[in-house]
Formats: structure tokens, C-alpha cells, sequence
């Protein structure tokens, strides 16, 4: 019961820390003091912030390698542009479309989750791993030919320019390698707050229910788990598809934070940077995936100030390294421990 | 699980510091004159100039945009460079105007573009600014819908779709747009009467690549121009090309297409010579740049046709002067990249130098001005790659594409 | 005979990415980690290479083939060393780490090196000049395969013997092999774990070096980036043959050259990428330890 006590609270902090960031963040916009240099960063950091949160899930919590998220990213961001433009007509309130689109992100993320789910959840470790990197992989070669458009007719789909037949009135929404072009910016810092709250909310609510502690045996040990009677695949797979879903509103928050969006963007690369969010904040902290994803997706910006041009991601990488160094170095944790005594207890039985 | 927060404080610690470090640094900055910073160290010496002369010259601001890490990170230099050496020359002139110039790296992505706007933004501060960039067209889409907003003029060197100008009347290209190359591609190949079977392999991942060959392909149609095979690939990293060859050898095309990019092509040279295949190869400005790859066999490009606005072999004073000066501190030859970059830099120059009452404008004014200058239709630039360079209302550059075939290693204009 | 063309186009690609997933497969097998950082320790050890072969151009034909082998060997000792310094600095104080750790430190490595090779080298894509030139023609006019396709295939016929031999009979290689079954039980049987681990790396890195040599003579471009795509696809490779088999990296890396080209041939060029991967995730499906890997039952 204590236990149990501890685990929500340790979710009201993270809900206290988001809303005070965001109460923070706004009086500062309020009172004019924020650059325009981190005023443009609010909404992608709040993408990855849920993206960090979402992989934290599949990684930290259901303890599979996943090298693809950056996939349902896409899918989100492309489905959620789409949405956004056939909903322009049946409702004009942008926010309300921007939800609405969110939630097609979200659908759409959802679907590739079971997809790719369903099969490759029976492999494990670093094959896992591979299979949702020749996801990503799929994912963008499969939008880099994709060209969708509307018109009169209706929706218009087709794998190539040839066969794209979209009348003289239409709009082409996705034109193959270009992406989406001259999208309607939807997106706000205020939606991107929310959605931070919403995946806080499923996330949280997940892992400290019965289902939630289902998932962390089966990371724990599998064959344990089994044994009394806990069902692999259907937790794997309600971990796998809520983190899906949750990045693929994170990709439509995305999409509709540029005026143009290319496949190319949610690369293996961009996978790897939340695996980085989530690994330097640490497996299964929920809180650590916030903090991690905020600053180091800023860190990169702000090194900018310091007329480094050409050194700037050499130093990254530096930092990159030294971090992961320095919070796994057992000499250091003891220091900390001794510094603050309350964790002390924490890092000795880690 | 404690132990991982341990992780995350550990880091967050570390980064603050780090935010702080950025902030204390911005701070200093503004008591400094900007000029000093490392970033335009190409203006300072003219900086100095100045001051002996005593001028009271109006300081505009150029922000540029590109990619200086990363996959595509030698177009982004040289733009960069390019746009250097045309700084300092324009300050050392001691002109009404005086440029001061920062690059911002956007490592080829959008998101990361429209921060490194926002951090000019900031560097900027109240005085004017334009904006210049970006390189690469993807991420100047995204840029230029944010100029558009908050109204900056921006120029740039070769992001070359329609759509990064389409409904924005403050965005400005120095190089051919895709189509427009796509188009005068097929008129030429009709003209010269080129190419009985056409084979086309480009990178269908690449916006100025498909561009081209959307727009080649349609005007082939039209002028009744037969390609018998359409080849592609997914990036420029790709490195065997051999099925696509294959195709066009096996369907018989004596002239292969190509409108991509300097490095794959150089790949696909050397790979139709390795299988004996010895077609015409016709490329589009991208292509420039290959004889100054370091280590290039110059006979596979023997032969090779290329529309290039830009000839770093060319004996007019100025190529003679830029490319000296681009060796000397780069030790390559300078490409259409650097050559666009340079123009731009002069373009802008030579524009604020006819605005009237430059020295009370602020950035939103300064575009306006600058856009009706630019689609007034009297304004026209002398450069390396055009001379009475003219804009269209549409943001488009009006210059006629050049074609030229490498003979012993040079270009030799058609 | 177009498709005997694309088979010895595949089998030419193939040898490349086979020699890479070689090295990856190498560490993988022994110290159980993603060496994301290994496509780039070929980029570098392509560079050394291309400077000797610069500093050799306008030698006569027999200088020339000196200075070919005196470049492979500068840049296999230049690799092996840099492998080192890496795992000593970046990967060593990290063995009681979780394995993620490690990984996201190998992506670390993995932007260090592709920065300061730009900041070294420059970002402008250079040609390399191959280490032997022409081809083998089998039908005149036809059919023909690269010198370089047939070298690659050779070293990995001999790295794969060599490394066969070497695991298996040396006291070396089995300290190796033990260290990979059980690193507890290997300490307690007195083999220095953290020596084994680091003897890996540098014949890791060594065989790198040898990769980024044969693969930039086959596809002479080089710039800073130039390991990352193959990396992945090399990755890719070993997984396919069933990661931390010698043999499972030579067929994995072979079978996925020749269906990127067959796909790329007979499909469209459009979609290659997408079938090669949807063909990987299809073996994964029927043989979850890949072609040849070992399915290592769990234990209670």
C-alpha cells in the first residue's frame, strides 16, 4: 500500500513540475524576456518530451530495444497534416482541428504500433531492435513515394507522379519526396502542454495499474511472469501500441509546427536521439525522460550563443559522452550519495 | 528506479550550467561590438577601414542560413564561403552600406533551420536584418513561411523549388528554379538535337532532383523527345548504380539524364565505365563541383554536358580574383555554391545602396523596400553567374541557363 | 544475362557490406554490444588510406603496388589504435553499465568521429583513389566483375577463416569465446575479461580499417559521413546471417546485396529499401536468430 502511495506521488510531482515549466515558460513570454531562439524550440521540445516519454514505455517499462519510433512519428505527423487539411471545411476552429488532427496522429501511430506489433513482439532483445529499425526504415522509403492529394472527386492516393491524377482544383497534400508543403501552422505551446499532461496521464495511470505491473514482470522475467499466468503478448503489445500512439500525436504536433515536413526528417537518426532522451534520463523514469528530452534537445540550440559554428555538434558529442560517463561511474554515484544523503540508500541498492 | 533519477539530476545539473553558460555568453555579447565575434571575422578588418575613413555607413545585418555538419555540409560551407569573401570585399569598399554577416548551421533539417532563424532573430536585435539562405531547399520551405510572417527579406543561393518563393512575395532566388532547369534541359537536348533514346536516374529522395526530372520529363512529352527508361534512387548515399545503368544500356539510351548532385554522379561515371558503357551524360547545375573533388579521374567526366551558371575556369577579372582568393584561404576550387553565395551578398549589397532613407528602416520596412526594389523590374546585378541578373515577381532569378560540355578537364561553354 | 549482371552486381555489394557486418559481428559475438561507432572507425581508416594513395599518384606500377599494401597496413595499425583509445576511454568504464549505456555511447563516438573528421578533412566529398583498378572479364563485352568485388569476396573468405581458426584454436581466441558465453564464469577461471574485451575491439577496428579500404576502392567517394549508411546496412547484414556468427555475417551480407539488387532490378528502384527491410523482418519471422545464428534457449 505505501508503496503504491509513493508511486502517485511521484506523479504529482511530475505533473507539478510540467505545470510550473509551463506557468514559468509563459510569464516569461508574458513579460517579454524570452529570445526568439527558444520561443521557436517550446513546441518540438514538447514533441520530443512525449516522444521521450512514449519510447520510456517501450524501453524503460516494457524493456524491448526499439530503434523505430521515429516511424510512428512519421505516420502521425503525416496523417495528422492530412487530417488537418480535409477537416479545414467541417471545422474551422483551429484548435479544435488541431485535436482532432492529434487524434488521427494518434490513430494512425496506433495502427502501425499493431502492425508491426503483433508479429515482431515474439523476438526479442537486438532482433527486436532490428525489426522496428527496418520499420523506421519502410515507413520512410513507403512517404518518400507516397503522394496524396484532394479534390473535387474526393482523396486521392497513388505511389507515383505518373499515376497521381489530381484535378486542376485540387491540393496536393503529399507530393512524394518533397512531403507536405505549405501546411496551415496549427500547432501551439498551449497544445503541446496538453499533450504532455495527456501522456503523463496514460503513461502514469498504465504503469501503476494491474496492467502496468503485468508489463514490468514480463521485463523483469518473462518465464516468471508466464508462469503465473500473466498473457505476453497481449501486455507487450498494449505497452508497444499505447507508446505508438502517443508518438504518433507527438508526429502530427510536429507536422503542424512547419510550413513543410519531409519523410526524411523521422530517420533512423531522429530514433536514436530519443533512445538518447531516454537512456541519459534514465530507463523507466518518467521524470528523467522530461528533463533529458527538454535539455538536451535544447543544448544543441544554446551553443549556438556561443560562436562555435563548426564545433558546435563536436561539443555535443563531447557532452554526449562525458554525461553518460560521469552518471555511470560508481565513484561519482557514491560522492552524490554522500552529498545527498536521502538518495544515498537508492544508489547503494540500485 | 531511484537510481536512474539520480542519472537524470546529475544531467539536468549539468545541463543548466550549460543553458547558463549560453546566456552569460549572449549577454556579453551585446556590450562587445559584434564585429568581433569569431563568426564574422571576415568583416572585421573592414570594420576598421571604416572607422579610419570616418563614413557613416548604415549597418545591415545578413543572417545566413546552411548546413555546416552533417551529410550535406559541403553545399552549406560553400555558400558560407562564397558569401565571406563577398563581405569582406563589399566592407573594404567603404560603401554607404556596410554588411555584417553570421552563419547559422541547420545541419539540413527543417526544425533545426527555423531555430537557427529565430537565433539570427536574436542576434539581430533591432537592427535590420536579412535573411540569406537556406542552402538546401527543404529547410528553406519552412524558413521562408516564417520570414513571410514576420517579414524579412530573405535571398537564396540555391534552394531552387517553386515552393520555397510560391505565395511569399519577400523570398528571392539567386539559382534556376527546378522546373525552369527540368524545362530548358529538354528545349536544349531538341535544339542541339541530342540523345535519339534518353535514359533519366535520379534521386527521387531529393527535392531539386525530382523537381527537375518531373519538370524534364513533362516537357520531353511535349517536345516529343523519346526517354526510354526512368531510373532512381533513394539518396545521395547511396553507391552502386549498376541496375540503374543497366537499365538505360539495356533499353538503349545513348544519353543518360542525370540531374543530381556532384558526388553520386561522379559515382555513376565511374561505374558506366567500368561496365563499358560510354552514353552521352548530360547533368544539371548540381553537377558543378565535380572536377574539384580531390583525387577525381578528370577523364571520366570527359565529355560530360552540364548547365552550370558558373565556370571557375572563366578569365573575367572577377572569377579570376574570387577563385584566387577562395583557394587561397580553402584550398579547393570554389563551385556554384560559393558562386550563388558571392552574388547574393553583392545583390543585397547593391539593393540597400538604392534604398532611400536605409539608415531609419527596421527589418519589416527593409523587406518591403528591398521586394519592391527586387520586383520593380529596373533593379538588375552584375555576378559571377549572370551578368543584369532581374528577378520576377514570383521570386525567381531570370538568367539563362549556360550549358557546357569538360574538354581536357575544363569547361568549355556550348 | 542481365541476370547474371545483377547477380554479380549483388555479389559484389554484397562483399562490402559483408566485410563491415564482419567486424561488427566480431564485437557483437564477444563484448555483446552495438558498436554503432564502427561505420565511422571505417570512414577514418579511409581517409588514412586515401592520403597514401594520394601522396603515391605518378608512381610506377610496382611502387604504386607497395604503396597500396603500405596504405591498407597504415590505416589497419591507425584503426586498430584508434579502436583502442576508444574502448579504453569510451566503452571500458562502462562494463558493469547496462548495455543501453554503452550503446548510446557508441552513438557519442559516433558523432565525435564524423565532426572532427570534417573539422580535419573537411566537409567537400573527395575521390578515392581504389587500391586495385579494373576488371576480370568473363564474356567479352558481357559479363565482367570488378577486381576489387573479387578481392573483397577473398579477404572475407580469409578473415572468416582466420577468425575461425583464431577463436577456435588459440588460447586468445578461446578466452574470447569464453568471455562471450559467461564473462563471471571466464573471470573465475582466470581469464583477464577486460584485456579479452579490449584485444576484440582492436581486431575490430583493424578489420574496419581493411572494410573502409575495400569499400571506398569499390565506390570511390569519401567524405565525413560516408560509414554511417553502410554501418547500418552492415548492422543489418549480421542480423540477417544471425548476429555473432563469422560465417552467418560473409552469407547475411552476400544474400542482402544481392536482394537490394534483384529488388532494385526487378521490382523498382523506387521501393528497394522498403523490400529489403520487409525481406529481413520476414527471415527474422521464420528463424528469430537469423540465418545462422545459434537460438540460445532461456534459462530458468
Amino acid at each position: 500500500m505505501k508503496k503504491i502511495n509513493k508511486n502517485s506521488l511521484n506523479g504529482f510531482i511530475n505533473y507539478g513540475i510540467v505545470i510550473a515549466a509551463f506557468a514559468v515558460i509563459q510569464l516569461l513570454l508574458g513579460m517579454g524576456r524570452l529570445s526568439n531562439s527558444l520561443q521557436s524550440l517550446l513546441v518540438p521540445a514538447c514533441c520530443y518530451i512525449v516522444m521521450a516519454v512514449s519510447l520510456n514505455l517501450t524501453v524503460g517499462i516494457l524493456g524491448e530495444l526499439s530503434l523505430g519510433h521515429g516511424g510512428f512519428m512519421s505516420l502521425g505527423a503525416f496523417s495528422g497534416i492530412t487530417a488537418s487539411i480535409l477537416l479545414q471545411g467541417a471545422i474551422p476552429m483551429a484548435p479544435a482541428r488541431l485535436a482532432a488532427s492529434m487524434a488521427v496522429g494518434a490513430v494512425f501511430g496506433a495502427l502501425g504500433g499493431v502492425i508491426v506489433g503483433v508479429p515482431v513482439l515474439r523476438l526479442q532483445g537486438d532482433y527486436l531492435a532490428i525489426v522496428t529499425l527496418a520499420f523506421g526504415q519502410i515507413i520512410q522509403n513507403i512517404i518518400m513515394v507516397l503522394y496524396v492529394g484532394v479534390d473535387s472527386r474526393g482523396i486521392h492516393l497513388a505511389a507515383s507522379k505518373e499515376r497521381f491524377d489530381l484535378a486542376a482544383d485540387g491540393t496536393a497534400i503529399i507530393k512524394g519526396p518533397m512531403g507536405a508543403v505549405g501546411v496551415t501552422k496549427l500547432a501551439s505551446f498551449t497544445a503541446g502542454f496538453v499533450l504532455i499532461m495527456i501522456t503523463l496521464l496514460v503513461v502514469q495511470n498504465l504503469v501503476n495499474s494491474r496492467s502496468g505491473r503485468a508489463i514490468m514482470a514480463l521485463r523483469d522475467n518473462r518465464i516468471a511472469a508466464e508462469s503465473v499466468g500473466i498473457n505476453t503478448t497481449k501486455y507487450k503489445l498494449m505497452a508497444f501500441v499505447t507508446s505508438a500512439a502517443l508518438a504518433g500525436a507527438a508526429g502530427a504536433l510536429w507536422g503542424l509546427n512547419y510550413s513543410s515536413t519531409v519523410a526524411s526528417k523521422f530517420n533512423f537518426n531522429t530514433s536514436i536521439l530519443v533512445l538518447v532522451f531516454v537512456v541519459l534520463g534514465g530507463l523507466g523514469s518518467i521524470r528523467g525522460s522530461i528533463i533529458a528530452a527538454a535539455l538536451l534537445y535544447i543544448l544543441p540550440e544554446t551553443l549556438r550563443a556561443w560562436d562555435i559554428a563548426e564545433y558546435r555538434m563536436l561539443i555535443y558529442a563531447i557532452i554526449l559522452i562525458l554525461v553518460m560517463l560521469a552518471t555511470n561511474n560508481e565513484r561519482l554515484k557514491i560522492l552524490v550519495g554522500r552529498v545527498i544523503p536521502k538518495r544515498k540508500g537508492a544508489a547503494g541498492n540500485g | 528506479m531511484k537510481k536512474k533519477n539520480l542519472a537524470a539530476w546529475l544531467m539536468a545539473g549539468a545541463m543548466c550550467f550549460s543553458l547558463l553558460a549560453g546566456c552569460s555568453s549572449q549577454g556579453g555579447e551585446a556590450s562587445t561590438p559584434p564585429a568581433s565575434q569569431p563568426g564574422s571575422e571576415a568583416s572585421q578588418p573592414a570594420e576598421n577601414n571604416n572607422n579610419q575613413g570616418g563614413g557613416e555607413a548604415v549597418v545591415v545585418k545578413v543572417g545566413g542560413i546552411g548546413p555546416i555538419t552533417g551529410d550535406l555540409a559541403q553545399y552549406g560551407t560553400a555558400t558560407d564561403w562564397g558569401a565571406k569573401i563577398a563581405v569582406d570585399e563589399i566592407n573594404a569598399m567603404n560603401g554607404p552600406v556596410r554588411l555584417e554577416y553570421r552563419f547559422e548551421d541547420d545541419t539540413g533539417v527543417a526544425d533545426t533551420a527555423v531555430a537557427a532563424y529565430n537565433s539570427l532573430k536574436d542576434w539581430a536585435k533591432d537592427a535590420p536584418l536579412v535573411i540569406y539562405g537556406t542552402t538546401t531547399t527543404q529547410p528553406c520551405v519552412a524558413v521562408s513561411a516564417e520570414t513571410f510572417n514576420d517579414r524579412y527579406f530573405q535571398l537564396t543561393p540555391s534552394a531552387s523549388s517553386p515552393d520555397v518563393t510560391s505565395g511569399k512575395d519577400n523570398v528571392f532566388q539567386m539559382c534556376f528554379t527546378d522546373p525552369g532547369q527540368g524545362t530548358a534541359a529538354a528545349e536544349y537536348l531538341k535544339g542541339a538535337g541530342l540523345g535519339s533514346k534518353i535514359g533519366v536516374i535520379y534521386n527521387n529522395g531529393d527535392t531539386y532532383s525530382t523537381g527537375i526530372a518531373d519538370a524534364f520529363a513533362a516537357k520531353a512529352a511535349e517536345l516529343g523527345l523519346e526517354v526510354v527508361a526512368t531510373q532512381t534512387f533513394p539518396d545521395d548515399k547511396t553507391t552502386d548504380y549498376t541496375v540503374q545503368l543497366n537499365a538505360c544500356k539495356d533499353a538503349g539510351a545513348d544519353l543518360v539524364f542525370l540531374p543530381i548532385y556532384y558526388t553520386p554522379a561522379s559515382l555513376i561515371l565511374a561505374q558506366a565505365k567500368q561496365m563499358d558503357y560510354a552514353p552521352v551524360f548530360f547533368g544539371g547545375d548540381g553537377m558543378d563541383g565535380m572536377l574539384d573533388m580531390k583525387g577525381f579521374n578528370k577523364s571520366l567526366a570527359e565529355g560530360l554536358l552540364l548547365m552550370t551558371p558558373f565556370n571557375a575556369s572563366g578569365t573575367d577579372e572577377r572569377t579570376k580574383n574570387f577563385v584566387e582568393k577562395y583557394q587561397a584561404d580553402h584550398d579547393i576550387l570554389p563551385n556554384q555554391f560559393a558562386a550563388d553565395g558571392y552574388d547574393c551578398m553583392y545583390a543585397i549589397y547593391e539593393a540597400c545602396c538604392q534604398i532611400d532613407g536605409i539608415g531609419s528602416m527596421d527589418s519589416a520596412q527593409l523587406c518591403d523596400a528591398l521586394t519592391a526594389l527586387f520586383t520593380g523590374g529596373q533593379f538588375s546585378v552584375d555576378g559571377l553567374t549572370g551578368s543584369g541578373m532581374k528577378w520576377l515577381t514570383t521570386g525567381e532569378v531570370s538568367k539563362a541557363p549556360v550549358v557546357v560540355k569538360v574538354e581536357d578537364g575544363v569547361y568549355v561553354t556550348q | 544475362m542481365s541476370f547474371l549482371n545483377n547477380v554479380i552486381t549483388g555479389v559484389s555489394l554484397g562483399s562490402i557490406y559483408a566485410i563491415i557486418a564482419l567486424g561488427y559481428t566480431m564485437v557483437y559475438g564477444i563484448a555483446k554490444m552495438l558498436n554503432f561507432a564502427h561505420g565511422d572507425v571505417i570512414m577514418v581508416g579511409a581517409y588514412v588510406c586515401f592520403f597514401v594513395m594520394s601522396g603515391a599518384a605518378g608512381l610506377s606500377p610496382q611502387a604504386a603496388v607497395l604503396a597500396s599494401v603500405g596504405a591498407v597496413l597504415l590505416a589497419a595499425v591507425v584503426c586498430t589504435a584508434l579502436g583502442i583509445v576508444i574502448e579504453r576511454l569510451a566503452y571500458k568504464p562502462l562494463r558493469s553499465a547496462p548495455s543501453l549505456a554503452v550503446l548510446i555511447t557508441a552513438i557519442g563516438v559516433s558523432y565525435l568521429l564524423q565532426n572532427s573528421a570534417q573539422l580535419l578533412w573537411g566537409a567537400d566529398t573527395k575521390t578515392f583513389r581504389p587500391i586495385v583498378e579494373g576488371s576480370l572479364v568473363l564474356i567479352p563485352g558481357q559479363l565482367s566483375i570488378s577486381y576489387v568485388a573479387v578481392l573483397s569476396i577473398v579477404c572475407c573468405v580469409v578473415v572468416m577463416a582466420a577468425l575461425t581458426a583464431f577463436t577456435g584454436g588459440t588460447k586468445l581466441g578461446k578466452a574470447m569465446r569464453a568471455c562471450s558465453e559467461d564473462k563471471a564464469a571466464a573471470q573465475l577461471m582466470g581469464i583477464d575479461v577486460n584485456a579479452t574485451i579490449s584485444m576484440t575491439f582492436a581486431i575490430g577496428s583493424a578489420l574496419a580499417a581493411l572494410a573502409g579500404v575495400l569499400m571506398c576502392s569499390a565506390y570511390p567517394v569519401l567524405s565525413p559521413t560516408t560509414g554511417s549508411l553502410p554501418g547500418i546496412r552492415a548492422f543489418t547484414a549480421a542480423v540477417f546471417g544471425g548476429i555473432g556468427s563469422v560465417p552467418g555475417a560473409l552469407l547475411g551480407g552476400i544474400l542482402l546485396g544481392v536482394i537490394e539488387t534483384f529488388a532494385k532490378a526487378y521490382i523498382s528502384t523506387d521501393l528497394s529499401d522498403a523490400v529489403v527491410f520487409a525481406v529481413l523482418i520476414i527471415v527474422l519471422l521464420v528463424k528469430p536468430a537469423g540465418l545462422m545464428g545459434r537460438y540460445v534457449p532461456e534459462k530458468v
